[in-house]
């Protein structure tokens, strides 16, 4: 590139002290013009000649190189060095523009672990490479360093930066005992973290390798534009051959007519075209890695764009998955009493729904209270909570022991508590609905979507949490292989593109047979990484939004890029077949439409509002 | 089989689209794909195909439209 650069530059020093050289020194100006010419230029002669040879006639170094020898023969020295210098330039510009738009998607990827510090039991350490690590060995991290594997922190707490894998700005909380991702960023404190996986099988070798691969799939546009390319050369090398000859049959004026023909040879080549296109595409997948949304290719993106219909899945997608005390109703006790009894009953369960009414008492249930205690599987427990007769559990256990519990149509799950054999109220635990949902929601409506909810819940569950997220459609009690028979029904009736969100546990059949499947809180999760074709990192419903705004964007910078250039190469055809433009237009409409085009595809980039 | 290369030094976007398209035509490979991005050539041959001869070729293609790539 800096070879190029320097030929540049001194071609065009030539060329502007040709342009001062006064007409009437006309060798004088050829041999200036020749120079200019011979320095941007030869390499492309040469490589035009060696194509010739090896059967590949028609390519633009081949189309520059008669475009220009034939200006020179027709006596338009300045236009013939202008039109390589101008084409040189063009095409150093395009590299600049290929390789800075490269360069800045793999920064955004670049959490590749460079090292991994082992502590070895005699307390030394010792710097490796992160594939020498293995499950069970304990590896250091200091603030500032990569979380190298997935693991889980022995002794430490910090606070990490996960933004490069989730693009959440808030640092995570890490103590003893939780699980460290590979790729985050230490901040403060030094962790010891003992290895769970392989480094090839952690989160930052599955993101990394997601992302390497992403655009592997081509979108219809860029098929379409290169199929185009295909076509577009021979077409207007035809139509120039044409225009050279017809025209001066019938006019006798072959140097004007010829000299018109080469300027089609100088707005022949598609690589303006060819190259804008993916740019835009990387730039929207990269931009929304940044976000933490991978795609894993420009079809995806592209598809996105043409979603009509967006099926969630509920829990863990529109619902936290995580189950809490929603509603406290004694019966002639206080609300601290029921839940302080029923609490202790249920100490000694490791039951989801246990450790949400541990979560709401607030402390630790004192498990010396408690004796005599006994599961009744299907029902609840009994138990003797300081000397009291403690029942928990449904309205099944509550008949059994002859307790009236009413009639309730609840929309959770629902404990009911009887103490010495009076009924002493229920408490209500159920799934709650994750804060951005609604406003997700609200914005994909906005958008003109169809959206659908489908769960294996219960028909109040899901109808109580639909109602709550406006959402009409809703589709309940349906087991996995259900889902999917729902899907293929929505899928028959559709007419555009249809998305289904679930959060990757349990829907990989119904990721794989949507449209584009995107899995939700992906971080960790192989096998949504695996089913899906948009991976969310985090656990945000919103994020489908931007998605969405992103491949609108990039879709629509790529529909621009395709309509300018075609546009103006056509202008410029016709304009010059007519004799209105000459060379000079020809060669600055070529380059600055891939210029202009290039940076437009910039902008996809950018995807920090949407 | 499934082969994966690095092209170091594609800048040319239309002479991707050329290469991929050539190797795809060629005897022995199912499906070839070149990505300009990434500047990532990946192929798959056929069980029968004699590999070592198709990257041979595969490579030709490759310096014919892009000189002084370099292929890893």
């Amino acid at each position: 590139m800096k070879k190029r650069l320097i030929r540049i530059i001194i071609s065009a020093v030539i060329f502007t002290a040709g342009l001062l050289i006064p007409a009437e020194a006309r060798w004088f100006r050829f041999a200036a013009f020749l120079a200019a010419y011979a320095v941007t230029g030869l390499e492309i002669l040469l490589l035009a000649l060696r194509n010739i040879f090896r059967g590949e006639v028609f390519d633009e170094n081949f189309l520059m190189s008669i475009a220009t020898i034939g200006a020179f023969i027709a006596g338009e020295y300045p236009e013939g060095a202008a039109v390589m210098l101008f084409y040189q330039v063009g095409e150093l510009f395009q590299s600049y523009a290929v390789d800075k738009s490269r360069r800045s998607i793999a920064e955004l990827m670049d959490i590749r672990p460079d090292y991994a510090v082992i502590l070895r039991e005699d307390g030394t350490t010792e710097k490796v490479d992160p594939n020498d690590v293995h499950p069970g060995d304990i590896i250091e991290v200091r603030p500032g360093e990569r979380i190298p594997l997935d693991g889980v922190v022995r002794s430490g707490t910090s606070a990490v930066d996960c933004k490069a894998l989730t693009g959440e700005s808030l640092p995570r909380e890490l103590v003893r005992g939780s699980e460290a991702l590979s790729g985050c960023i230490n901040i403060s404190g030094v962790l010891t973290i003992e290895a769970q996986k392989e480094f090839g099988e952690s989160t930052v070798s599955k993101i990394l390798d997601l992302v390497e691969n992403a655009s592997g799939k081509k979108s219809n546009s860029e098929n379409f534009i290169t199929k185009f390319a295909r076509v577009y050369t021979p077409i207007v090398v035809g139509a120039a051959a044409l225009l050279a000859i017809v025209p001066s049959l019938i006019t006798g004026d072959w140097g004007v007519w010829v000299l018109r023909a080469l300027t089609f040879l100088v707005v022949s080549c598609p690589c303006a075209l060819v190259v804008s296109i993916p740019l835009s595409f990387f730039g929207g997948i990269g931009g929304a890695s940044r976000s933490g949304i991978l795609i894993k290719g420009s079809n995806y993106l592209e598809a996105l764009a043409k979603a009509d219909t967006i099926v969630f899945d509920k829990t863990g997608t529109l619902t936290k998955g995580v189950f809490k005390v929603r509603e406290i109703r004694p019966a002639g006790i206080s609300d601290s009493e029921l839940l302080d009894f029923t609490a202790h009953a249920e100490c000694y369960s490791n039951h989801p729904i246990s450790q949400s009414l541990k979560a709401a008492f607030g402390r630790e249930p004192d498990a010396a209270d408690v004796t005599e205690v006994e599961e009744l599987a299907g029902q609840g427990v009994s138990a003797l909570v300081r000397g009291r007769k403690v029942y928990a559990g449904n309205a099944k256990l509550m008949r059994n022991i002859g307790v009236d519990c009413g009639t309730y149509e609840p929309d959770g799950t629902v404990v009911h508590c009887a103490i010495d054999g009076e009924y002493a109220g229920y408490i209500v635990i159920a799934d709650e609905v994750k804060p951005d949902s609604a406003a997700a929601v609200g914005r994909l409506k906005a958008m003109g979507m169809r959206i659908v909810m489908l769960t294996g819940d219960s028909r109040a569950a899901g109808e109580k949490v639909a109602g709550e997220l406006g959402i009409s459609s809703v589709y309940t009690e349906l087991l996995p292989d259900g889902k999917v028979a729902k899907l293929e029904e929505l899928l028959a009736g559709e007419r555009g593109k249809l998305v289904f969100a679930g959060d990757g546990i349990n829907d990989a059949p119904v990721l794989a047979r949507s449209d584009i499947g995107i899995a939700m809180g992906a971080l960790g999760s192989d096998a949504a990484i695996e089913a899906a074709d948009i991976v969310i990192m985090t656990d945000e419903p919103s994020k489908i939004v931007s998605a969405i705004r992103i491949s609108k964007k990039t879709l629509g910078i790529a529909s621009q890029n395709i309509r300018f250039a075609l546009g103006i190469k056509a202008a410029v055809l016709v304009l010059s077949a007519f004799g209105i433009t000459d060379m000079w237009m020809a060669v600055f409409a070529d380059v600055g439409v891939m210029v202009l085009a290039v940076l437009n595809s910039f902008r996809a980039l950018n995807t920090r509002k949407l | 089989m499934k082969k994966s290369y690095k092209l170091d030094g594609l800048c040319c976007a239309n002479c991707a689209a050329k290469i991929e398209r050539e190797i795809s035509a060629l005897k022995g490979v199912i499906d070839a794909n070149v990505n300009f991005m990434t500047t990532k050539l990946v192929f798959e041959t056929a069980l029968d195909a004699d590999v070592d001869e198709i990257v041979t070729k595969a490579q030709k293609i490759v310096l014919k439209h892009e000189p002084g790539v370099v292929f890893k």
